[in-house]
């Protein structure tokens, strides 16, 4: 039995955030679950997954976060508890569905889970989706410990349910991606809700129907915001006359301060828990009883903001502060040390700083940064590129996934990435403004995902591209899981379709169409130098499994390979492909065997033919 | 109760999260408060994997520079990367075994020598403790155990709130039983070299 499924109330497991979070929405009976992945919210779409194979779960990986949110709000509307999982980017794209349904709301909860990634750690950005709740008019709750998160996404379906609107459950990556001691709690009989009813005056916005549930909207909103000043998400902790408001971490960080710095009989905390609407009446009610107020919040200003204009309302003048040059930063995340020194420099409380070690003789040190694994296709696929265009003024747009790595000299592929499917659109117009060739990379999941779209601008407005899909049947760097373009049989799942991106593709009217293997280099030069050579769109799908994904299985390549004596170190191998199986030996080029997959890429580079498979057949399992 | 602050860093792949795991479930055992985060983002692709444990009565899971009471490196070149979480209250326990970036073998960067390595820990931390976890491990029939050899090492110094007893327990609990008798014998390897 997977262990989220276990019927132990009142016992404590240690669980990743993502799994308390996948919990809570189990203990709420949660009957069906979409998602795209997006790190860091991927395990609880995992978690999700293998419980729906054992379970009534439903759950879903659909092509793109508006098309899981789409699925999700056609299932609440049937009376079912769902819930919608994607990182705070996938917001941006399921946002045109959020506004809207936001107005026409739901039968059964729904609990969109939105895991923000302050630093960046795995992301193209750090936008604060705070501001997803005051956009949408949609309740938002953050949780502060991992078994918050569990207790706080359960609850999240009753609110939605009484609010009858979607409810966005914050999160950000040390909620996500950190563990903690989980109390179980007891789980409820999925909801399965009683299917559709027609309300069309309802349920199809034309004008005329969203003017009236525009209203309906703010009446929910004015509502939400008297449950925030009650709820159990927002208390007050301590009782002195400096004021700390703080959300998320950034509580856990201010408690651990107050504690640290011995102030505990001077400080009081409102630690806010149900953010959007902002709790207005215990707001004012704080800070009545504050001297001084200091808001720490990750990201943006936006309680700060909120706190500034509740106070100014009720004719408050004692000074607020959160964002500033002396005090919080809006960039990347904080953490104890640094919350610990900014409470001790508004409050005035004496503080010794940690002595940090001198680093100033620590020589500069070789960057260790994720590299494509030995044996990806994608590698030979870029040297292929490289060697083709050699001499030729060419822009290459790259898009979000493992092949985004390759970016990197020595392969250097890739010029411009903004978002998924950023490859296919933009490729539009640099093929009219760069005056380079355009030659854009973007993988199969992302394919899917949102480069359909730019693709097909390029064959309607007649741009000259050439598009390389980097097909390696899994969306791999989130943790390979399917997409349309997986054979699930092959992973012994029945009842899925496949859909094929050669039939897409040509589907779409592009005429140049060539599928090569990447570990045939010679065939695969050939293809992408008439593709490249073509004028117009030309597509060019490189089809080879995950290296990491088929490591250790039948799929995997073979043998090994080794370095002869015949190496006149060119190192046209290591230099040019690097291939982490590579390593410098005595100055001359060693193959890992251990990593080696037997790919043959680097022996087909090799100008003397030197590399070779080895003779006795010691493959790693 | 006292805060024990324990960082682990290591290269993807060398099963610092696994080691994390029975640390905290070691924990979980002794009725020990434990929280942990850990930043993975592209573990099996080659980078660097940070683990952070705050045991005790704290509510971070992160933990600032200059503020580790124990660093646990499974890889050198990375303990020195990680000198900013240490102090000179810190105890630094290494692996010997260099497991270059593939940044050096193409010239962009040079690995620094061991006895640079040692000489600034040494310098930085109050304490070095270093281990050849990859020969232990391999001495114990699976070179995957390195974070077992170390695991043994950072139990044996009794700094943590969990006992030696604990963690083995731990490793019975939460590791593959086909590696469960080598598992053991690397932890006991790594806690002879420590002691």
């Amino acid at each position: 039995m997977h262990k989220l499924l276990q019927d132990k109330p009142s016992e404590t497991f240690f669980l990743l955030g993502n799994e308390a979070i996948a919990r809570g929405a189990v203990e709420a009976g949660v009957a069906f679950a979409a998602t795209y992945p997006g790190t860091p919210s991927s395990e609880i779409s995992l978690n999700l997954f293998q419980m729906s194979r054992e379970s009534d779960l439903y759950f879903e990986y659909s092509t793109n976060e508006k098309v899981a949110l789409e699925v999700c709000a056609a299932a609440a509307n049937c009376g079912v508890r769902t819930m919608c999982i994607m990182k705070h980017v996938g917001v941006n794209v399921a946002a045109d569905a959020l506004m809207t349904l936001a107005y026409v709301g739901v039968k059964g909860g729904l609990v969109i889970v939105s895991a923000d990634d302050p630093y960046m750690f795995s992301s193209q950005n750090e936008q604060d989706n705070r501001y997803y709740g005051k956009l949408s008019g949609l309740p938002i709750l953050e949780p502060s410990t991992i078994d918050e998160a569990r207790r706080i996404v359960a609850d999240a379906f009753e609110l939605s349910e009484s609010l009858k609107i979607p409810v966005i459950v914050r999160t950000t990556t040390r909620i996500n991606h950190s563990t903690g001691g989980v109390v179980f709690g007891n789980i409820a009989p999925p909801k399965v809700g009683g299917g559709f009813e027609r309300d069309p005056f309802n349920l199809v916005t034309v004008p005329a129907v969203s003017r009236s549930l525009h209203v309906k909207l703010l009446e929910k909103i004015a509502r939400a915001e008297a449950m925030a000043s009650s709820s159990e998400y927002n208390f007050i902790d301590g009782g002195g006359p400096f004021g700390i408001i703080a959300n998320g971490v950034s509580f856990n960080y201010a408690k651990d301060a107050v504690r640290d710095l011995g102030v505990e009989e001077r400080v009081r905390i409102l630690r806010i828990g149900f953010s959007h609407p902002m709790p207005a009446e215990l707001i004012g009610k704080f800070l009545a009883g504050c001297d001084k107020v200091l808001v720490v919040e990750e990201g943006e200003p936006y309680m700060e903001e909120a706190v500034r204009s509740i106070a100014q309302e009720a004719g408050y003048t004692l000074p607020i502060k959160g964002k500033g040059p002396e005090l919080f930063s809006r960039l990347f995340e904080f953490d104890p040390q640094l919350v610990r020194e900014k409470i001790a420099v508004y409050f005035g409380f004496s503080y010794t700083p940690p002595v940090k070690p001198d680093l100033s003789d620590i020589p500069e040190l070789p960057q260790r940064p994720p590299n494509l694994c030995p044996g990806c296709g994608h590698r030979a696929v870029f040297f292929a590129v490289n060697t083709v265009t050699e001499g030729m003024e060419v822009v290459k747009p790259t898009d979000i996934g493992c092949y985004t790595l390759g970016f990197l000299p020595p392969l250097s592929a890739g010029d411009f990435l903004i978002c998924m499917g950023s490859s296919t659109g933009t490729a539009g117009g640099f093929s009219r403004c760069a005056n380079r060739k355009v030659i854009s990379y973007i993988g199969d999941s992302t394919f899917f995902h949102s480069g359909i779209p730019g693709l097909i601008n390029a064959v309607f407005n007649n741009h000259d591209m050439t598009l390389v899909i980097l097909d390696n049947r899994t969306t791999a760097m989130t943790g390979h899981q399917p997409h349309p373009g997986v054979d699930m049989n092959a992973h012994g799942m029945a009842g899925y379709n496949r859909v094929s991106i050669e039939s897409v593709v040509r589907g779409i009217g592009v005429e140049h169409v060539s599928i090569v293997k990447p570990y045939n280099l010679k065939k695969c030069m050939a293809a992408l130098r008439e593709a490249i050579g073509y004028k117009g769109v030309s597509v060019v799908i490189a089809r080879q499994d995950c290296a990491l994904q088929i490591k250790g299985t039948k799929k995997a390549a073979g043998r090994p390979f080794a370095v002869s004596e015949r190496c006149k170190n060119h190192r046209t191998c290591i230099n040019e492909l690097a291939c982490p199986a590579f390593y410098l030996e005595d100055n001359r080029v060693k193959i890992d065997a251990a990593l080696c997959t037997g790919c043959s890429v680097c022996a087909q580079v090799c100008p003397e033919g030197a590399i070779v498979p080895v003779k006795e057949k010691n493959k790693q399992k | 109760m006292d805060v024990t602050r324990l960082i682990i860093v290591a290269v993807g792949g060398q099963g610092n999260l696994l080691a994390s795991k029975v640390l905290g479930e070691a924990a979980r055992a002794s009725g020990v408060s434990v929280r942990m985060s850990e930043i993975h983002g592209m573990a099996q692709r080659g980078g660097v994997v940070e683990s952070a444990l705050v045991f005790g009565a704290a509510e971070s899971t992160v933990i600032s520079d200059g503020e580790a009471d124990i660093l646990v490196s499974f890889e050198p070149l990375e303990a020195l990367r990680a000198l900013r979480k240490c102090s000179e209250k810190t105890v630094l326990i290494t692996n010997t075994k260099p497991l270059p970036p593939f940044t050096a073998a193409t010239g962009r960067g040079t690995y620094p020598d061991m006895e640079t390595i040692r000489s600034r820990i040494r310098a930085k931390t109050a304490r070095l403790i270093e281990i050849d976890a990859t020969a232990l491990a391999t001495g114990a029939g699976n070179v995957l155990s390195v974070n077992m050899v170390l695991l043994g090492a950072l139990a044996a110094t009794g700094l943590l709130p969990v006992t030696e007893n604990a963690v083995r327990d731990a490793i019975r609990e939460t590791t593959r039983k086909q590696f469960l008798e080598t598992n053991l014998k690397a932890f006991e390897l790594g806690g002879q070299a420590a002691k």
